[in-house]
């Protein structure tokens, strides 16, 4: 980008709603320093005062302002302008996967109806309330997500196959990694990934990784070590015999963890 | 659901990207039917294998070389292992799924209409779920290939180094860390625990858990040296032992 307020770039911005809608073209001058949301917001102020836009910290941290720049799933608050080819207009769509309220909002209500389906966290009967931090090292980077669904939208499960009955998506699977892997937690989750959140649907293709903007491993730290309890409680003969072994010799009650 | 944004993003290969996302394809496929072509052409040909102490990685363990009940080549036998190891791996159901299937080309490229897609619930995908008995496998054939690869520096004059020493072991030791670096050898190790602290074997659990998940995180690297390694280290056994190639002693 050219220094100083002199150059202009054109935002291909998306204007409609759940009828439908085209993308209208906007002239911007640049300012050193500008992120593509800092652009939306100048068109607001001076060219469309009702340009929808879901937005909060602009610091990367709410993720409210998800939406697809030049075709890529981001947070607009963290994609510099300088960053982007300016020989062309930048299109800003909303996140394809789910539906349009209006312009770059979308109704992500979904993701919260998925999350009900996740059993809390349950405590270990007789739990001692104390932790050992290099027990929750692991499980806190799962509480870096900051809920942008940019994961769930680049998904190929629910963007392209639309498997929302049957898939939970990337977010669901670090929120469950979080409390399966929770050192005080009892539960076992692995009926509800295989069954409810489908996680068998996931084909590890990592494009949700590849979006995430908090940098958290979705696909080797969460669904992968995940598909492996449903490996361990599912599909291994030998461990589902030494379970059956040790259940009869000693019964576990309040849920099991995975200690074999 | 979907969104009613207008954009005719439901076809195949349609999006908003700009860049050239398909050249990102394009190598997997390259690279991965010519080892297939070639490590096929190699497990039929049933000759040039061995060479002094040489074994090619294709044919180890070497079963019934003389052909007293089994009429195929010896490659036959015993490929099913490491090619299962590979095929279910989780590094390259990404790379296959992308670059073969196309499900999906790349991230937020479409794969078009909405066909009934099962991912891994449905056979033949389900058998994924077997990569951990894959590994064992694995373990079992890296202490065949540890053994040839000493075996390689004793020629019959003696201890000795040649090229081809070298190339087995380099080789051994790219698939040494490509199977260590096993997504499901670090769930095993220690990963499956919830609380490695009040485990027994806990502690030591972790610290394994630990290094090899610093290996996992190139996992990806792994796959493709050992898969480079274990093709020119059979195509160098074979050319030596065809008399293509001067095996060269630098001791």
């Amino acid at each position: 980008m050219v220094e100083g307020s002199f150059a202009d770039a054109t935002l291909r911005v998306f204007r409609g709603d759940k009828q439908g809608g085209t993308p209208a073209d906007y002239r911007v001058p640049l300012v050193p320093g500008m992120v593509v949301l800092d652009a939306l917001h100048s068109i607001q102020s001076h060219q469309a005062p009702d340009l929808a836009v879901r937005w909060n910290c602009k610091a990367g941290k709410c993720g409210s302002c998800s939406a697809e720049v030049n075709g890529r799933p981001r947070l607009t608050c963290k994609t510099r302008m300088d960053a982007l080819p300016l020989d062309q207009p930048i299109t800003i769509f909303p996140m394809k996967a789910f539906p349009v309220i209006k312009d770059l909002v979308t109704d992500v209500s979904w993701n919260f109806r998925v999350n009900q389906k996740i059993p809390p966290f349950q405590p270990r009967p007789g739990t001692e309330w104390k932790m050992d931090q290099r027990d929750v090292n692991r499980v806190q980077e799962f509480r870096k997500c900051i809920e942008c669904f940019l994961c769930q939208d680049v998904c190929h499960v629910l963007r392209d196959h639309g498997k929302l009955e049957q898939f939970g998506g990337p977010r669901f699977f670090v929120r469950t990694a979080s409390l399966e892997m929770h050192p005080l937690d009892g539960a076992s989750r692995a009926q509800v990934l295989k069954n409810e959140l489908g996680i068998g649907l996931c084909n590890i293709t990592k494009c949700c990784t590849e979006v995430c903007p908090e940098d958290i491993h979705i696909t080797d730290n969460a669904i992968i070590p995940l598909k492996e309890r449903v490996v361990d409680e599912f599909y291994d003969p030998l461990l589902m015999l030494v379970r059956k072994i040790r259940s009869a010799k000693k019964p576990r009650p309040g849920g099991e963890g995975h200690g074999i | 659901m979907g969104s009613s944004a207008d954009r005719p993003l439901t076809i195949f290969g349609s999006t908003s990207r700009r860049d050239a996302w398909w050249v990102e394809i394009l190598p997997v496929v390259i690279i991965l039917s010519a080892f297939g072509i070639y490590a096929t052409y190699r497990a039929f040909e049933g000759k040039f294998y061995a060479w002094g102490p040489y074994l090619s990685p294709f044919y180890s363990p070497l079963i019934d070389p003389d052909h007293h009940w089994w009429r195929f080549s010896p490659a036959l036998l015993i490929l099913a292992g490491p090619l299962g190891f590979r095929a279910t791996c989780y590094y390259y159901r990404k790379a296959y799924y992308r670059a073969f299937f196309l499900h999906p080309p790349a991230c937020a490229v479409s794969e078009g209409g909405r066909r009934d897609y099962r991912g891994e619930t449905r056979f033949p995908f389900i058998l994924q779920n077997l990569h951990r008995w894959f590994f064992y496998l694995a373990l079992v054939f890296l202490c065949f290939l540890w053994w040839d690869a000493i075996r390689a520096f004793f020629f019959s004059d003696g201890f000795g180094i040649g090229v081809g020493s070298l190339v087995l072991l380099a080789n051994i030791m790219l698939l040494t860390l490509y199977t260590f670096s096993c997504h499901s050898l670090r769930h095993l190790a220690g990963g499956k625990l919830d609380c490695f602290s009040c485990t027994r074997f806990g502690p030591p659990r972790r610290t394994a858990w630990g290094w090899l998940s610093r290996l996992n995180e190139r996992h990806m690297l792994f796959a493709w040296l050992s898969l480079f390694s274990v093709g020119l280290a059979d195509l160098y056994v074979r050319m030596v032992s065809a008399g293509l190639l001067k095996d060269i002693r630098l001791l």
